[in-house]
C-alpha cells in the first residue's frame, strides 16, 4: 500500500515537471574512518573500542559472506563467574586476556597451544560490598592494554596495572570510596603515558569526575569533576562552548539547587575517545542526580552531555548538553566514533554518537557544533534537537509530576540504547546500531539521600516498544541520518557490535544467538546458540596459525538482564529499576552463564 | 437485629484494638533487644541450634500498625532503592520465599542491623531499635508471611501486584539462594 502510493507520487512528479532536467547529482563519499586508525591491520584488538576511534572494525577478511557459514567453535573458556559478561576479550600477540564480571579475575591464554590453555590468572580482590552499590548487575566492560601491561578498573574503585607477560601488579590505585556510593565499571583508555578512567554511581548521589593518572605508577596527573564551580570542573579561558547556553560562570552551580551539585551525578562510566592531532580526549558525562527533575530546576551543568579536554591538562575545550535538566536518565555514555566525511560540501571532522535521547548525532569534534540529529528509536517525550540552539525538545506531556504516574514514555530511561557500542565499517561506511525498542511509565517520587543508598525518586516499569519486539539491529547511513535495514529482536540488543572487511558484521542477543549477518543486507548468514545470554562485545584477531577468530563472552546480566543473574522475582514489575517489568520472559529463555566462545573456519 | 449490628461492630473494633495495638515508649536509638537465634538449621549435636525468642517479633508482626510504619520506613531508608518493592535489584528479592540470612522477623532484624558482607549496608545507629523491628515486620509481610489481617491492605506506588494482604501465605526456606561470594572462582 505505501509503496504503491509512493510509486504513484514519483510517476506523478515526473510527469508533472518534464521540463526539468534530471541532474545526476554526485553523492558525496560515505563518512571514512579518520587516518589515524586506518594503518595497515595487525590481527591483534588490544583495547575494547579497537582504537582511538571507536570504530570496532578489523581488516581481516578470511571471514566473509561466503566463507561465513562454516564458522565452527575454536575453543571455550569458563570465566567462573555467573553475572553479566559485558568484557570484551582482547589479543595482543599470542595472547588472549578475558576480564571477568566482579570479582574482576583476569585470566590470560595461550594462544600458541591446542585449547588455548590459561597461562596464570591475577584476582584483585575487591571488597564484597560494593556489589550493594553497583547500579546496574556487577559488570566491568574490560581490560585494556598498552605498555606492556593490563590496565582495567574493580567494583571497589580501584584501577590497576598488571604485567601483560606474568600477571604480576605492577600497581594498583583507589580512586572512590563505595561508602559514598562509588564505583567503577568502565573501561580505562590509555593515550602514551596517562590512563584515564572515570568514576560510576549516578545512581547513589555521587559527583562525577573522570581522571587521568600516570601510566608509570598511578599517581593522578589531573582530575576534573562535571558538576560544582569551573575550577573544579578545570573550565578556562580555552573553554569556547559552541552553544550559549553552555557560555557563562560556574554553571555548574548556578544550573543547580544550593548545594544539590555536590550530589549531581555526571558520572564517567562510558566510551572514551582520542583525537591525536587535536590532542583531545572526549568523554560523555552521566544523569543528574536524582533521577527525578522536580528536585533539581535548572540545566544542571556539565551532566548528560559531552566534554572535549585537553588529554594533557584536562582543560575543557568544548561541550555540548544533549540532555539538560535531564529527565529520564539519559546519560551521556555511549560511544562517540570520530569520522572525516563532507557535510554541505565542506571537509568535516566529526564525531557520531547514537545517544540514549533516540537521536543519532553527528557533531563537529574540533568545536561541539551539532550537524545533525535524527531519531533512531520511537520518540513520545521527545520530538527533536534545534540545531540553532542545540536544545533537546521535549514533550511536555510526558515531563515528570511528583506523584503522577506518566504512561508510554519513549524511549525509556537505558535510553534508545544504552552502553553496548556500536561498530563503523571502513569498507561500507555504514554505522551498525545495537539497540532497543522500548518504552516505560514513570512516577517521580521525592527521595531522600543518604550515603551509600540509592538516589533515585522514580519508580519506573518498562515494556516492549511499537510492534511488540525490544531489540533492534540497525544499518544506519550517517550521510542521509536514516536507517538501511533493521533486524528486530525479541528481546532488548545489551551486546555491542563488531564489523569485518568480509563484510560480515556480528552482534549476540539476550537469548543467546550469536549472529554473523550481511554488512549491506543485513541477511543473517550464520548463527550459534551459546549457553547463555549475551551482552558482551565481540572482537576478532588473527591466531598465532595466521587464521582469523572471532570472539565473544556469553553470560546474561548487566542492567536488562539482572532479572536473571541476580535472581530477581518477576512479580514486581519495579525490580531492577522497571527493567524487570519487560524481562520476564527472559527466564524462562535462559540461565546465567560466564563462557568465552572463539570461532574459526575449518 | 440493630443488637446484632452493634454487637458484631464492637466484635470488629475489639479486634481491629488487638490488631492495631500500639506501644507509646518506643526504645531509644541506642537500646538494642537481644533475642538468642541461630542463622543455621544446624548445630554441634543432634538437637538442633539452641534458641531463644522473646516474643518481640511475634508482637510486631501480628500488629498492622507497625507493618504499616514498617511500609513507610522502608521507602523512607531507601531499601527500595537496592530491594525494589521486594523482587529486588542490586539486593537480594524480599517477596520470595528464599532466605541467605533467614527468613524469621529476628533474622531480618539482624540483616538490617549489621548489614551482610555482599552489599548489605548496616543501619546500626542510624534507624531506632522499634523502627527496625517495624521494618522488619513490613518485609515479612511481603511474602505474606505475617497474618493476613495484619499486612497491608493498599498499595500507593506502581507495583503492580496484589497488596500485601491478597498474597498467597508465604514459607521461608532459608539458604535457598546462592550468596555472590560463594560463585567466586579460587
Ligand atoms: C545499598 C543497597 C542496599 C540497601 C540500601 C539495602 N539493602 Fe538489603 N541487601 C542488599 C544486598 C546487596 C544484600 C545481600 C547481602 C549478602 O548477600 O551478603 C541485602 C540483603 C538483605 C536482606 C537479607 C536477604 C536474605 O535473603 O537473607 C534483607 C532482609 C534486607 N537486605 C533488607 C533490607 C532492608 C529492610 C533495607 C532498608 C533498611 C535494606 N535491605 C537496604 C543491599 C541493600
Amino acid at each position: 500500500m505505501g509503496g504503491a502510493r509512493l510509486a504513484l507520487g514519483l510517476t506523478l512528479s515526473l510527469i508533472l515537471q518534464p521540463a526539468l532536467p534530471i541532474f545526476a547529482q554526485p553523492t558525496p563519499p560515505q563518512p571514512a574512518a579518520p587516518p589515524f586508525v586506518t594503518g595497515p591491520e595487525d590481527g591483534q584488538w588490544v583495547i575494547p573500542q579497537k582504537n582511538f576511534a571507536n570504530t570496532r572494525y578489523s581488516d581481516l577478511s578470511e571471514i566473509n559472506t561466503e566463507t561465513v557459514r562454516n564458522l565452527q567453535v575454536a575453543f571455550t573458556f569458563s570465566t567462573g563467574v555467573n553475572r553479566g559478561q559485558e568484557s570484551a576479550p582482547l589479543v595482543v600477540g599470542s595472547t588472549m586476556y578475558v576480564l571477568s564480571p566482579y570479582p574482576n579475575i583476569l585470566y590470560a591464554l595461550d594462544l600458541t597451544q591446542p585449547g588455548a590453555p590459561m597461562k596464570w590468572q591475577y584476582n584483585p580482590k575487591p571488597a564484597a560490598a560494593a556489589q550493594g552499590v553497583a547500579c546496574c548487575d556487577v559488570v566491568n566492560r574490560g581490560p585494556t592494554f598498552a605498555n606492556g601491561r593490563i590496565y582495567f578498573t574493580t567494583l571497589d574503585a580501584h584501577v590497576v596495572a598488571v604485567n601483560a607477560d606474568t600477571g604480576e601488579e605492577v600497581w594498583k590505585t583507589k580512586l572512590g570510596d563505595i561508602n559514598r556510593g562509588e564505583t567503577m565499571t568502565m573501561a580505562p583508555l590509555i593515550v602514551r603515558d596517562k590512563v584515564f578512567v572515570g568514576i560510576s554511581g549516578g545512581e547513589y548521589g555521587v559527583r562525577g569526575w573522570i581522571e587521568a593518572l600516570n601510566a608509570e605508577d598511578g599517581k593522578s596527573v589531573w582530575k576534573a569533576y562535571n558538576t560544582g564551580p569551573d575550577q573544579d570542573v578545570k573550565i578556562g579561558p580555552t573553554f569556547k562552548p559552541f552553544y550559549d547556553s553552555d557560555k557563562g560562570k560556574d554553571l555548574g552551580v548556578t544550573t543547580w539547587p544550593a548545594d544539590a551539585w555536590q550530589q549531581g551525578g555526571g558520572t564517567v562510566w562510558g566510551w572514551l575517545s582520542y583525537d591525536p592531532d587535536l590532542n583531545l580526549l572526549y568523554h560523555g558525562t552521566g544523569n543528574p542526580g536524582p533521577w527525578n527533575p522536580n528536585q533539581r530546576p535548572g540545566d544542571n551543568k556539565w551532566t548528560a552531555g559531552i566534554f572535549a579536554r585537553d588529554a594533557d591538562t584536562g582543560e575543557a575545550r568544548w561541550f555540548y548538553q544533549t540532555s539538560p535538566h535531564d529527565l529520564h536518565d539519559w546519560d551521556n555514555v555511549n560511544e562517540m566514533i570520530l569520522l572525516d566525511m563532507e557535510w554541505e560540501g565542506q571537509p568535516r571532522k566529526v564525531m557520531v554518537h547514537p545517544g540514549r535521547t533516540g537521536f543519532v548525532y553527528v557533531i563537529d569534534r574540533t568545536n561541539g557544533e551539532v550537524l545533525s540529529a535524527k531519531p533512531f528509536h520511537a520518540l513520545t517525550s521527545v520530538t527533536g534537537v534545534d540545531l540553532k540552539t542545540g536544545r533537546l525538545q521535549t514533550n511536555p506531556e510526558k515531563e515528570p509530576v511528583n506523584n503522577r504516574v506518566i504512561r508510554d514514555i519513549c524511549p525509556t530511561a537505558p535510553g534508545a540504547k544504552d552502553w553496548n557500542p556500536s561498530a563503523f565499517s571502513h569498507k561500507t561506511g555504514l554505522l551498525y546500531i545495537p539497540h532497543m525498542n522500548m518504552c516505560m511509565d514513570w512516577e517521580s517520587v521525592e527521595p531522600n539521600y543518604i550515603a551509600g543508598t540509592p538516589y533515585i525518586g522514580a519508580e519506573v516499569r518498562m515494556m516492549p516498544g511499537p510492534g511488540g519486539h525490544m531489540g533492534e539491529f540497525t544499518a544506519w547511513d550517517i550521510r542521509e541520518g536514516k536507517e538501511l535495514w533493521t533486524i528486530n529482536e525479541r528481546f532488548p540488543l545489551w551486546s555491542g557490535a563488531l564489523a569485518t572487511a568480509g563484510d560480515v558484521v556480528f552482534y549476540g542477543t539476550m537469548d543467546g544467538w550469536f549472529k554473523a549477518v550481511h554488512a549491506r543486507s543485513g541477511e543473517v548468514l550464520w548463527q550459534f546458540k551459546v549457553d547463555s545470554g549475551i551482552i558482551g562485545q565481540p572482537t576478532t584477531y588473527r591466531g598465532p596459525d595466521g587464521k582469523q577468530y572471532v570472539a565473544i563472552l556469553s553470560g546474561v546480566g548487566g542492567w536488562a538482564g539482572s532479572i536473571v543473574s541476580a535472581d530477581l522475582d518477576p512479580r514486581d514489575g519495579t525490580a531492577a529499576k522497571g527493567f524487570v517489568n519487560a524481562m520476564r520472559e527472559l527466564k524462562n529463555v535462559t540461565t546465567k552463564g560466564g563462557t568465552l566462545y572463539v570461532f574459526k573456519l575449518p | 437485629m440493630r443488637q446484632l449490628l452493634i454487637l458484631s461492630l464492637s466484635v470488629l473494633a475489639l479486634a481491629a484494638c488487638e490488631r492495631e495495638d500500639r506501644e507509646y515508649r518506643a526504645n531509644p536509638v541506642t537500646s538494642e533487644t537481644e533475642e538468642k537465634i541461630a542463622l543455621s538449621p544446624l548445630s554441634a549435636g543432634p538437637s538442633g541450634p539452641t534458641e531463644q525468642r522473646s516474643g518481640l517479633g511475634q508482637q510486631y508482626e501480628e500488629n498492622a500498625y507497625h507493618i504499616a510504619q514498617g511500609k513507610r520506613l522502608y521507602i523512607w531508608f531507601n531499601c527500595n532503592g537496592c530491594h525494589a518493592h521486594g523482587g529486588g535489584d542490586s539486593g537480594p528479592p524480599l517477596l520470595d520465599d528464599r532466605w541467605i540470612y533467614g527468613g524469621q522477623i529476628e533474622n531480618i532484624v539482624q540483616t538490617i542491623r549489621e548489614g551482610r558482607p555482599n552489599g548489605m549496608p548496616s543501619f546500626r545507629g542510624k534507624v531506632p531499635d522499634d523502627q527496625i523491628w517495624q521494618i522488619a515486620a513490613y518485609v515479612r509481610s511481603m511474602g505474606r508471611n505475617v497474618p493476613k489481617p495484619a499486612a497491608p491492605g493498599r498499595n500507593d506506588d506502581m507495583h503492580p501486584g496484589p497488596a500485601e494482604q491478597r498474597r498467597p501465605p508465604g514459607e521461608v526456606m532459608d539458604g535457598g539462594q546462592i550468596p555472590p561470594a560463594a560463585q567466586m572462582p579460587q
